[in-house]
Protein backbone atom coordinates (compact mmCIF):
# COMPACT_ATOMS: atom_id res chain seq x y z
CA UNK A 1 0.00 0.00 0.00
CA UNK A 2 2.75 2.46 0.61
CA UNK A 3 4.66 1.14 -2.31
CA UNK A 4 1.72 1.88 -4.12
CA UNK A 5 1.07 5.58 -2.74
CA UNK A 6 4.73 6.31 -3.41
CA UNK A 7 4.93 5.63 -6.81
CA UNK A 8 1.28 7.53 -7.41
CA UNK A 9 3.06 10.19 -5.83
CA UNK A 10 6.36 10.15 -7.75
CA UNK A 11 4.37 9.65 -11.03
CA UNK A 12 2.21 12.78 -9.95
CA UNK A 13 5.51 14.93 -9.31
CA UNK A 14 6.67 13.98 -12.52
CA UNK A 15 4.14 15.26 -14.72
CA UNK A 16 3.54 18.19 -12.35
CA UNK A 17 7.19 18.91 -12.91
CA UNK A 18 7.55 18.31 -16.84
CA UNK A 19 6.93 21.41 -18.87
CA UNK A 20 5.95 19.52 -22.01
CA UNK A 21 2.71 17.13 -20.93
CA UNK A 22 3.61 15.27 -24.36
CA UNK A 23 6.94 14.32 -23.35
CA UNK A 24 8.01 11.81 -20.36
CA UNK A 25 10.15 12.43 -17.68
CA UNK A 26 13.78 12.73 -18.29
CA UNK A 27 16.51 15.66 -19.31
CA UNK A 28 16.07 18.84 -20.19
CA UNK A 29 18.27 21.46 -22.50
CA UNK A 30 17.32 24.85 -21.81
CA UNK A 31 18.75 28.43 -22.59
CA UNK A 32 18.66 31.74 -24.32
CA UNK A 33 19.38 32.69 -27.85
CA UNK A 34 20.88 36.17 -28.49
CA UNK A 35 22.90 37.82 -31.18
CA UNK A 36 26.09 39.78 -31.81
CA UNK A 37 26.25 42.74 -34.24
CA UNK A 38 23.67 45.17 -35.70
CA UNK A 39 20.46 43.61 -36.29
CA UNK A 40 18.55 45.07 -39.37
CA UNK A 41 15.85 47.97 -38.53
CA UNK A 42 12.77 46.68 -38.94
CA UNK A 43 9.78 48.63 -40.58
CA UNK A 44 6.02 49.12 -39.99
CA UNK A 45 3.50 47.15 -42.00
CA UNK A 46 1.16 49.39 -43.81
CA UNK A 47 -2.26 47.37 -44.10
CA UNK A 48 -4.30 50.94 -45.58
CA UNK A 49 -5.48 48.80 -49.13
CA UNK A 50 -7.11 46.03 -46.21
CA UNK A 51 -9.17 48.53 -44.33
CA UNK A 52 -10.36 45.58 -42.01
CA UNK A 53 -7.22 44.98 -40.82
CA UNK A 54 -5.71 48.42 -40.27
CA UNK A 55 -8.53 49.05 -38.21
CA UNK A 56 -7.82 46.41 -35.98
CA UNK A 57 -4.35 47.48 -35.39
CA UNK A 58 -3.85 50.87 -33.49
CA UNK A 59 0.11 50.61 -33.28
CA UNK A 60 1.42 49.80 -36.06
CA UNK A 61 2.95 46.10 -37.12
CA UNK A 62 5.80 45.41 -37.17
CA UNK A 63 7.71 43.14 -39.66
CA UNK A 64 8.46 40.01 -37.76
CA UNK A 65 11.59 38.71 -39.56
CA UNK A 66 14.12 40.09 -36.95
CA UNK A 67 12.36 40.35 -33.21
CA UNK A 68 14.55 41.08 -30.35
CA UNK A 69 14.12 41.49 -26.55
CA UNK A 70 16.35 43.05 -23.99
CA UNK A 71 19.83 41.69 -23.58
CA UNK A 72 20.21 41.16 -27.21
CA UNK A 73 17.96 38.47 -27.25
CA UNK A 74 16.42 36.97 -30.40
CA UNK A 75 12.79 35.72 -31.08
CA UNK A 76 11.41 33.53 -33.59
CA UNK A 77 14.59 30.99 -33.57
CA UNK A 78 13.72 27.33 -33.95
CA UNK A 79 15.52 25.67 -31.45
CA UNK A 80 15.23 21.66 -31.62
CA UNK A 81 16.78 18.31 -31.34
CA UNK A 82 18.73 17.76 -34.95
CA UNK A 83 19.92 13.78 -34.40
CA UNK A 84 19.99 11.96 -31.26
CA UNK A 85 15.78 12.39 -31.13
CA UNK A 86 14.18 9.53 -29.55
CA UNK A 87 11.80 7.92 -32.55
CA UNK A 88 7.86 8.16 -31.90
CA UNK A 89 4.77 9.02 -33.53
CA UNK A 90 4.18 12.42 -34.25
CA UNK A 91 2.05 14.09 -31.54
CA UNK A 92 -1.92 13.92 -32.33
CA UNK A 93 -2.33 17.50 -31.48
CA UNK A 94 -2.50 19.12 -35.16
CA UNK A 95 -0.32 22.53 -35.12
CA UNK A 96 -2.37 25.79 -35.83
CA UNK A 97 -1.64 28.62 -37.95
CA UNK A 98 -4.09 31.30 -37.56
CA UNK A 99 -4.16 34.18 -40.01
CA UNK A 100 -5.95 37.05 -38.04
CA UNK A 101 -5.79 41.05 -38.60
CA UNK A 102 -3.37 39.87 -42.11
CA UNK A 103 -0.76 38.91 -39.63
CA UNK A 104 0.85 34.75 -39.28
CA UNK A 105 0.06 33.82 -35.77
CA UNK A 106 2.59 32.45 -34.83
CA UNK A 107 5.21 34.06 -37.00
CA UNK A 108 7.10 30.45 -37.20
CA UNK A 109 5.52 27.49 -36.49
CA UNK A 110 7.27 24.44 -35.70
CA UNK A 111 5.49 20.89 -35.94
CA UNK A 112 6.67 17.49 -36.27
CA UNK A 113 6.43 15.88 -40.12
CA UNK A 114 3.73 13.62 -40.71
CA UNK A 115 1.89 15.81 -37.51
CA UNK A 116 -1.49 17.27 -38.94
CA UNK A 117 -1.54 21.33 -39.41
CA UNK A 118 -3.97 23.32 -39.18
CA UNK A 119 -4.41 26.85 -41.15
CA UNK A 120 -7.21 29.70 -39.95
CA UNK A 121 -8.56 32.38 -40.67
CA UNK A 122 -9.59 34.57 -38.54
CA UNK A 123 -10.26 37.66 -40.87
CA UNK A 124 -13.10 39.34 -42.76
CA UNK A 125 -10.98 39.24 -45.41
CA UNK A 126 -10.27 36.21 -48.24
CA UNK A 127 -6.49 34.86 -48.20
CA UNK A 128 -4.59 32.81 -50.18
CA UNK A 129 -2.09 30.86 -48.11
CA UNK A 130 1.13 29.62 -49.99
CA UNK A 131 3.99 27.86 -48.65
CA UNK A 132 6.43 27.58 -51.02
CA UNK A 133 7.69 24.00 -50.51
CA UNK A 134 10.69 22.55 -52.23
CA UNK A 135 10.84 19.28 -50.89
CA UNK A 136 7.63 18.65 -49.89
CA UNK A 137 5.21 19.34 -52.53
CA UNK A 138 4.05 22.59 -53.03
CA UNK A 139 0.11 24.81 -52.80
CA UNK A 140 -1.48 27.36 -52.43
CA UNK A 141 -5.24 27.82 -51.45
CA UNK A 142 -7.78 30.74 -51.01
CA UNK A 143 -9.76 30.78 -47.65
CA UNK A 144 -12.28 33.23 -47.79
CA UNK A 145 -13.59 34.37 -44.51
CA UNK A 146 -16.04 31.79 -42.59
CA UNK A 147 -14.67 29.05 -44.29
CA UNK A 148 -13.14 26.02 -42.23
CA UNK A 149 -9.17 25.32 -41.04
CA UNK A 150 -7.33 24.46 -44.11
CA UNK A 151 -5.46 20.83 -43.58
CA UNK A 152 -2.60 19.58 -44.42
CA UNK A 153 0.15 17.69 -43.38
CA UNK A 154 4.15 17.69 -44.72
CA UNK A 155 6.05 14.00 -45.02
CA UNK A 156 9.60 16.06 -44.86
CA UNK A 157 11.62 18.06 -43.09
CA UNK A 158 12.13 20.95 -44.35
CA UNK A 159 11.91 25.12 -43.48
CA UNK A 160 9.23 26.43 -45.42
CA UNK A 161 8.32 30.31 -46.02
CA UNK A 162 4.68 31.02 -45.84
CA UNK A 163 3.13 33.90 -48.11
CA UNK A 164 0.13 35.24 -48.85
CA UNK A 165 -1.07 35.88 -52.38
CA UNK A 166 -3.50 38.70 -51.83
CA UNK A 167 -1.37 40.89 -49.00
CA UNK A 168 2.30 40.84 -50.10
CA UNK A 169 3.69 41.92 -46.11
CA UNK A 170 1.67 38.62 -44.71
CA UNK A 171 5.12 36.02 -44.45
CA UNK A 172 5.76 33.20 -42.14
CA UNK A 173 7.25 29.95 -41.84
CA UNK A 174 6.41 26.62 -41.54
CA UNK A 175 9.59 24.36 -39.27
CA UNK A 176 8.51 20.87 -40.73
CA UNK A 177 11.31 18.61 -38.03
CA UNK A 178 11.66 15.31 -37.42
CA UNK A 179 11.14 15.75 -33.75
CA UNK A 180 8.67 17.29 -31.63
CA UNK A 181 11.82 18.29 -29.13
CA UNK A 182 11.12 21.66 -30.61
CA UNK A 183 10.65 25.42 -29.19
CA UNK A 184 10.18 28.62 -30.88
CA UNK A 185 11.54 31.13 -28.74
CA UNK A 186 9.59 34.10 -27.79
CA UNK A 187 10.87 37.85 -27.91
CA UNK A 188 13.19 36.63 -24.52
CA UNK A 189 15.22 34.33 -26.39
CA UNK A 190 14.20 32.04 -24.11
CA UNK A 191 13.79 27.62 -24.49
CA UNK A 192 13.57 24.39 -23.18
CA UNK A 193 13.35 21.29 -24.50
CA UNK A 194 12.77 18.83 -21.82
CA UNK A 195 11.57 14.89 -21.86
CA UNK A 196 15.15 13.85 -23.26
CA UNK A 197 16.10 10.66 -22.45
CA UNK A 198 19.55 9.75 -21.54
CA UNK A 199 21.99 9.88 -24.81
CA UNK A 200 23.85 12.72 -26.72
CA UNK A 201 21.77 15.21 -28.72
CA UNK A 202 22.46 17.72 -31.39
CA UNK A 203 20.82 20.89 -30.62
CA UNK A 204 20.56 23.17 -33.48
CA UNK A 205 18.78 27.09 -33.20
CA UNK A 206 17.46 28.59 -36.65
CA UNK A 207 16.68 31.88 -37.46
CA UNK A 208 15.27 33.10 -40.96
CA UNK A 209 17.67 35.37 -41.84
CA UNK A 210 20.72 35.06 -39.42
CA UNK A 211 21.07 31.26 -40.42
CA UNK A 212 21.61 28.05 -38.07
CA UNK A 213 24.21 26.99 -35.27
CA UNK A 214 24.52 23.56 -33.94
CA UNK A 215 26.10 22.30 -30.77
CA UNK A 216 26.19 18.61 -28.90
CA UNK A 217 24.96 18.05 -25.35
CA UNK A 218 24.71 14.78 -23.70
CA UNK A 219 22.29 13.86 -21.28
CA UNK A 220 23.03 10.88 -18.28
CA UNK A 221 20.06 11.26 -16.56
CA UNK A 222 17.47 13.86 -15.42
CA UNK A 223 19.76 16.81 -15.38
CA UNK A 224 18.80 20.29 -17.05
CA UNK A 225 21.76 20.99 -19.08
CA UNK A 226 22.59 24.42 -20.10
CA UNK A 227 23.49 25.15 -23.54
CA UNK A 228 23.04 29.10 -24.99
CA UNK A 229 22.91 30.14 -28.86
CA UNK A 230 24.86 33.19 -30.37
CA UNK A 231 23.71 33.95 -33.82
CA UNK A 232 25.74 36.48 -35.88
CA UNK A 233 23.34 39.13 -36.88
CA UNK A 234 24.01 41.29 -40.06
CA UNK A 235 22.07 44.85 -40.83
CA UNK A 236 21.35 44.19 -44.46
CA UNK B 1 -45.21 45.62 -85.03
CA UNK B 2 -42.86 48.04 -87.02
CA UNK B 3 -44.72 51.10 -85.94
CA UNK B 4 -44.01 49.89 -82.73
CA UNK B 5 -40.18 48.84 -83.14
CA UNK B 6 -40.20 52.95 -84.34
CA UNK B 7 -41.71 54.25 -81.13
CA UNK B 8 -39.23 51.97 -78.87
CA UNK B 9 -36.57 52.78 -81.03
CA UNK B 10 -37.15 56.60 -80.22
CA UNK B 11 -37.69 56.31 -76.68
CA UNK B 12 -34.75 54.33 -75.89
CA UNK B 13 -32.91 56.71 -78.10
CA UNK B 14 -34.25 59.86 -76.05
CA UNK B 15 -33.44 58.28 -72.71
CA UNK B 16 -30.15 57.26 -73.16
CA UNK B 17 -29.28 61.07 -74.46
CA UNK B 18 -31.31 62.56 -71.66
CA UNK B 19 -29.29 60.38 -69.53
CA UNK B 20 -25.84 62.00 -70.04
CA UNK B 21 -27.72 65.56 -70.85
CA UNK B 22 -28.84 65.53 -67.04
CA UNK B 23 -25.55 64.16 -66.27
CA UNK B 24 -27.25 61.05 -63.59
CA UNK B 25 -23.79 58.93 -63.86
CA UNK B 26 -21.01 61.32 -63.74
CA UNK B 27 -16.95 61.17 -63.17
CA UNK B 28 -16.40 62.41 -59.60
CA UNK B 29 -14.93 66.24 -59.21
CA UNK B 30 -11.78 66.42 -60.51
CA UNK B 31 -8.56 67.01 -58.43
CA UNK B 32 -6.06 68.05 -61.26
CA UNK B 33 -4.69 70.95 -63.13
CA UNK B 34 -5.92 68.73 -66.27
CA UNK B 35 -9.23 67.91 -64.91
CA UNK B 36 -10.97 71.11 -66.97
CA UNK B 37 -9.19 69.95 -70.33
CA UNK B 38 -9.74 66.22 -69.82
CA UNK B 39 -13.47 66.60 -68.65
CA UNK B 40 -13.90 69.46 -71.55
CA UNK B 41 -12.83 66.70 -74.43
CA UNK B 42 -15.10 64.09 -73.00
CA UNK B 43 -18.03 66.66 -72.84
CA UNK B 44 -17.15 67.27 -76.50
CA UNK B 45 -16.77 63.55 -77.14
CA UNK B 46 -19.76 63.10 -76.49
CA UNK B 47 -21.65 65.67 -77.87
CA UNK B 48 -20.10 64.81 -81.32
CA UNK B 49 -20.88 60.94 -80.88
CA UNK B 50 -24.52 61.50 -78.93
CA UNK B 51 -25.83 63.76 -82.34
CA UNK B 52 -24.94 61.34 -84.48
CA UNK B 53 -26.32 58.71 -82.44
CA UNK B 54 -29.28 60.44 -81.53
CA UNK B 55 -29.51 61.38 -85.52
CA UNK B 56 -29.04 57.58 -86.66
CA UNK B 57 -31.77 56.47 -84.31
CA UNK B 58 -34.33 58.64 -85.17
CA UNK B 59 -33.46 58.14 -88.90
CA UNK B 60 -33.97 54.47 -88.16
CA UNK B 61 -37.60 54.65 -86.60
CA UNK B 62 -38.42 57.32 -89.39
CA UNK B 63 -37.96 54.59 -92.18
CA UNK B 64 -39.10 51.99 -90.04
CA UNK B 65 -42.38 53.99 -89.49
CA UNK B 66 -42.58 54.90 -93.14
CA UNK B 67 -41.67 51.41 -94.61
CA UNK B 68 -44.84 49.94 -92.74
CA UNK B 69 -47.13 52.60 -93.92
CA UNK B 70 -47.17 51.90 -97.38
CA UNK B 71 -45.38 49.60 -99.64
CA UNK B 72 -42.37 51.25 -100.51
CA UNK B 73 -40.00 50.43 -103.01
CA UNK B 74 -36.54 50.06 -102.17
CA UNK B 75 -34.88 52.47 -103.49
CA UNK B 76 -30.94 52.48 -104.53
CA UNK B 77 -27.75 54.83 -103.67
CA UNK B 78 -27.45 56.41 -106.65
CA UNK B 79 -24.16 54.73 -108.88
CA UNK B 80 -24.87 51.48 -106.83
CA UNK B 81 -23.24 49.77 -103.96
CA UNK B 82 -19.25 51.00 -104.87
CA UNK B 83 -20.35 55.09 -104.63
CA UNK B 84 -22.52 54.15 -100.98
CA UNK B 85 -19.23 52.04 -99.36
CA UNK B 86 -17.14 54.85 -100.25
CA UNK B 87 -19.50 57.84 -99.07
CA UNK B 88 -20.24 56.07 -95.79
CA UNK B 89 -15.71 55.16 -95.43
CA UNK B 90 -15.20 58.69 -95.87
CA UNK B 91 -18.16 60.68 -93.34
CA UNK B 92 -16.83 57.85 -91.17
CA UNK B 93 -12.92 58.43 -91.60
CA UNK B 94 -13.67 62.12 -91.09
CA UNK B 95 -15.43 61.57 -87.80
CA UNK B 96 -13.04 59.91 -86.60
CA UNK B 97 -10.17 61.68 -87.94
CA UNK B 98 -11.26 64.86 -86.86
CA UNK B 99 -11.92 63.47 -82.65
CA UNK B 100 -8.42 62.38 -83.05
CA UNK B 101 -7.13 65.98 -84.03
CA UNK B 102 -9.85 67.35 -81.13
CA UNK B 103 -8.79 64.87 -78.82
CA UNK B 104 -4.73 65.23 -79.37
CA UNK B 105 -4.48 68.37 -77.50
CA UNK B 106 -5.34 67.00 -74.50
CA UNK B 107 -3.53 63.35 -74.70
CA UNK B 108 -0.11 65.49 -75.85
CA UNK B 109 -0.38 67.66 -72.41
CA UNK B 110 -0.52 63.95 -70.57
CA UNK B 111 1.50 61.69 -72.64
CA UNK B 112 3.86 64.10 -74.72
CA UNK B 113 4.72 67.24 -72.79
CA UNK B 114 7.55 66.00 -69.92
CA UNK B 115 7.17 67.04 -66.43
CA UNK B 116 7.46 70.02 -64.71
CA UNK B 117 11.18 70.54 -63.79
CA UNK B 118 10.35 70.43 -60.02
CA UNK B 119 8.19 67.32 -60.53
CA UNK B 120 8.51 65.42 -57.49
CA UNK B 121 9.74 62.00 -58.44
CA UNK B 122 7.71 58.82 -56.76
CA UNK B 123 8.44 55.42 -58.22
CA UNK B 124 5.64 53.03 -58.53
CA UNK B 125 5.67 49.18 -58.61
CA UNK B 126 2.59 46.64 -59.29
CA UNK B 127 2.97 43.30 -58.50
CA UNK B 128 -0.11 40.38 -57.45
CA UNK B 129 -1.71 42.37 -55.64
CA UNK B 130 -0.68 45.74 -54.42
CA UNK B 131 0.98 49.19 -55.17
CA UNK B 132 3.95 50.47 -53.63
CA UNK B 133 5.31 53.66 -54.12
CA UNK B 134 8.86 54.77 -53.38
CA UNK B 135 10.54 58.45 -52.45
CA UNK B 136 13.67 59.16 -52.95
CA UNK B 137 14.65 59.63 -49.35
CA UNK B 138 16.59 63.01 -48.17
CA UNK B 139 19.55 61.61 -50.59
CA UNK B 140 17.49 62.75 -53.41
CA UNK B 141 18.47 59.35 -55.10
CA UNK B 142 17.02 56.05 -56.13
CA UNK B 143 18.87 53.08 -55.31
CA UNK B 144 18.39 50.93 -58.21
CA UNK B 145 16.26 47.79 -57.88
CA UNK B 146 17.24 44.55 -58.77
CA UNK B 147 14.33 41.99 -59.09
CA UNK B 148 15.94 39.07 -57.80
CA UNK B 149 16.25 40.66 -54.16
CA UNK B 150 12.82 41.30 -54.15
CA UNK B 151 12.10 39.86 -50.57
CA UNK B 152 8.42 40.78 -49.57
CA UNK B 153 8.36 38.71 -46.48
CA UNK B 154 11.39 41.29 -44.99
CA UNK B 155 9.67 44.45 -46.75
CA UNK B 156 11.95 44.70 -49.03
CA UNK B 157 9.25 45.32 -51.93
CA UNK B 158 11.43 46.84 -54.76
CA UNK B 159 14.85 44.72 -54.63
CA UNK B 160 16.96 47.18 -53.07
CA UNK B 161 20.43 46.57 -51.82
CA UNK B 162 21.51 48.34 -49.25
CA UNK B 163 24.24 46.35 -48.65
CA UNK B 164 26.05 47.51 -51.31
CA UNK B 165 23.76 50.45 -52.75
CA UNK B 166 24.43 53.23 -50.44
CA UNK B 167 21.71 55.44 -52.31
CA UNK B 168 18.83 52.58 -51.21
CA UNK B 169 19.55 52.67 -47.91
CA UNK B 170 17.38 55.67 -47.46
CA UNK B 171 14.51 55.28 -50.05
CA UNK B 172 11.47 55.45 -48.56
CA UNK B 173 8.63 52.56 -49.39
CA UNK B 174 5.20 53.17 -48.54
CA UNK B 175 1.80 51.25 -49.56
CA UNK B 176 -0.13 54.94 -50.08
CA UNK B 177 0.53 57.34 -52.88
CA UNK B 178 1.13 60.98 -50.74
CA UNK B 179 1.59 63.93 -52.46
CA UNK B 180 1.57 67.37 -51.62
CA UNK B 181 -0.97 69.94 -52.69
CA UNK B 182 -0.39 71.96 -56.43
CA UNK B 183 2.87 69.86 -56.52
CA UNK B 184 4.13 68.78 -59.69
CA UNK B 185 4.25 65.30 -59.14
CA UNK B 186 5.80 62.17 -61.96
CA UNK B 187 4.88 58.99 -61.71
CA UNK B 188 7.72 56.61 -62.96
CA UNK B 189 5.52 52.80 -63.25
CA UNK B 190 6.85 49.49 -63.68
CA UNK B 191 5.57 46.19 -63.24
CA UNK B 192 7.05 43.31 -61.06
CA UNK B 193 4.85 40.82 -62.61
CA UNK B 194 2.14 40.89 -64.81
CA UNK B 195 0.19 43.71 -66.81
CA UNK B 196 -1.79 45.81 -64.48
CA UNK B 197 -3.51 49.55 -64.24
CA UNK B 198 -3.50 52.54 -62.33
CA UNK B 199 -6.56 54.25 -62.39
CA UNK B 200 -7.60 57.25 -60.43
CA UNK B 201 -10.63 59.02 -61.46
CA UNK B 202 -10.39 62.16 -59.24
CA UNK B 203 -7.32 62.57 -61.16
CA UNK B 204 -8.88 61.13 -64.37
CA UNK B 205 -5.51 59.30 -64.46
CA UNK B 206 -5.47 56.07 -65.95
CA UNK B 207 -2.64 54.04 -66.81
CA UNK B 208 -1.38 50.37 -67.59
CA UNK B 209 1.77 48.99 -66.67
CA UNK B 210 3.56 47.31 -69.24
CA UNK B 211 5.93 44.15 -67.83
CA UNK B 212 9.60 45.21 -68.91
CA UNK B 213 8.79 49.21 -69.22
CA UNK B 214 9.00 51.96 -67.00
CA UNK B 215 6.28 54.57 -68.34
CA UNK B 216 6.05 57.96 -67.20
CA UNK B 217 3.25 59.59 -66.33
CA UNK B 218 2.71 63.42 -64.36
CA UNK B 219 0.16 64.83 -62.54
CA UNK B 220 -0.46 67.93 -60.20
CA UNK B 221 -3.42 67.32 -57.51
CA UNK B 222 -5.22 70.62 -56.89
CA UNK B 223 -7.13 69.81 -53.62
CA UNK B 224 -6.51 68.28 -50.14
CA UNK B 225 -8.01 64.65 -50.62
CA UNK B 226 -8.25 61.07 -50.20
CA UNK B 227 -9.08 58.85 -53.05
CA UNK B 228 -8.72 55.35 -53.88
CA UNK B 229 -6.33 53.99 -56.29
CA UNK B 230 -7.58 50.74 -58.25
CA UNK B 231 -6.18 48.37 -60.36
CA UNK B 232 -8.41 48.10 -63.55
CA UNK B 233 -6.31 45.55 -65.63
CA UNK B 234 -7.59 41.91 -64.32
CA UNK B 235 -3.82 40.56 -62.95
CA UNK B 236 -5.20 37.48 -61.37
CA UNK B 237 -6.55 35.63 -58.22
CA UNK B 238 -6.31 39.08 -55.74
CA UNK B 239 -7.23 41.19 -58.13
CA UNK B 240 -10.19 42.64 -56.72
CA UNK B 241 -8.68 43.57 -53.84
CA UNK B 242 -5.04 45.31 -55.51
CA UNK B 243 -5.97 48.89 -54.48
CA UNK B 244 -4.08 51.57 -52.54
CA UNK B 245 -4.83 55.36 -51.33
CA UNK B 246 -3.92 58.53 -52.96
CA UNK B 247 -3.27 61.10 -50.00
CA UNK B 248 -3.04 64.78 -51.60
CA UNK B 249 -1.57 66.74 -48.31
CA UNK B 250 -0.88 70.72 -47.02
CA UNK B 251 2.80 71.37 -47.78
CA UNK B 252 3.15 71.55 -44.16
CA UNK B 253 1.06 67.69 -43.61
CA UNK B 254 3.12 66.25 -46.50
CA UNK B 255 6.52 67.49 -44.57
CA UNK B 256 5.31 65.72 -41.55
CA UNK B 257 4.64 62.83 -43.27
CA UNK B 258 7.89 62.46 -45.10
CA UNK B 259 9.92 63.04 -42.10
CA UNK B 260 8.45 60.49 -40.24
CA UNK B 261 8.75 58.18 -43.19
CA UNK B 262 12.31 58.49 -43.38
CA UNK B 263 12.47 58.09 -39.22
CA UNK B 264 11.29 54.47 -39.63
Amino acid sequence: MKIATSVALCALATLALAPSAHHTAGGTVTGKVTFTGTPPKMKPIDMAKEPSCAKAHTIPVMNESVVTGAGNSLGNVVVYISAGAPAGAPPATAATFDQKNCQYLPHVLAMEAGQKLEIKNDDQTSHNIHPLAKVNAEWNKSQPPGSPPIEATYDKPEFIPVKCNVHPWMHGYFAVLNTSHSKVTGDDGEYSLSGLPPGKYTVTAWHERFGTQSQEVTITGTETAKLDFVLKATEY
Amino acid sequence: MGKLFAAAVTVIALVSAGIFLSRVWWLPPDFTTLGKDIDGQLVETMIFTGVLFVAAQLALATFVWQSTSRTAAIRVFPGGPMPLVATASVIVGLEILSLVFVGTKVWSKIFLAPAEANALHIDVQAGQFAFYFRYPGPDGKFGVPHPDKIDEGNSNFFGLDPQNDTAARDDIVSASLVVPVDQPVLLTMHSKDVGHSLYIPQLRLQQDFVPGLVIPVHFTATGVTKTEIVCTQLCGLGHYNMKAYLEVLSRQDYDKWLAAQAGQ
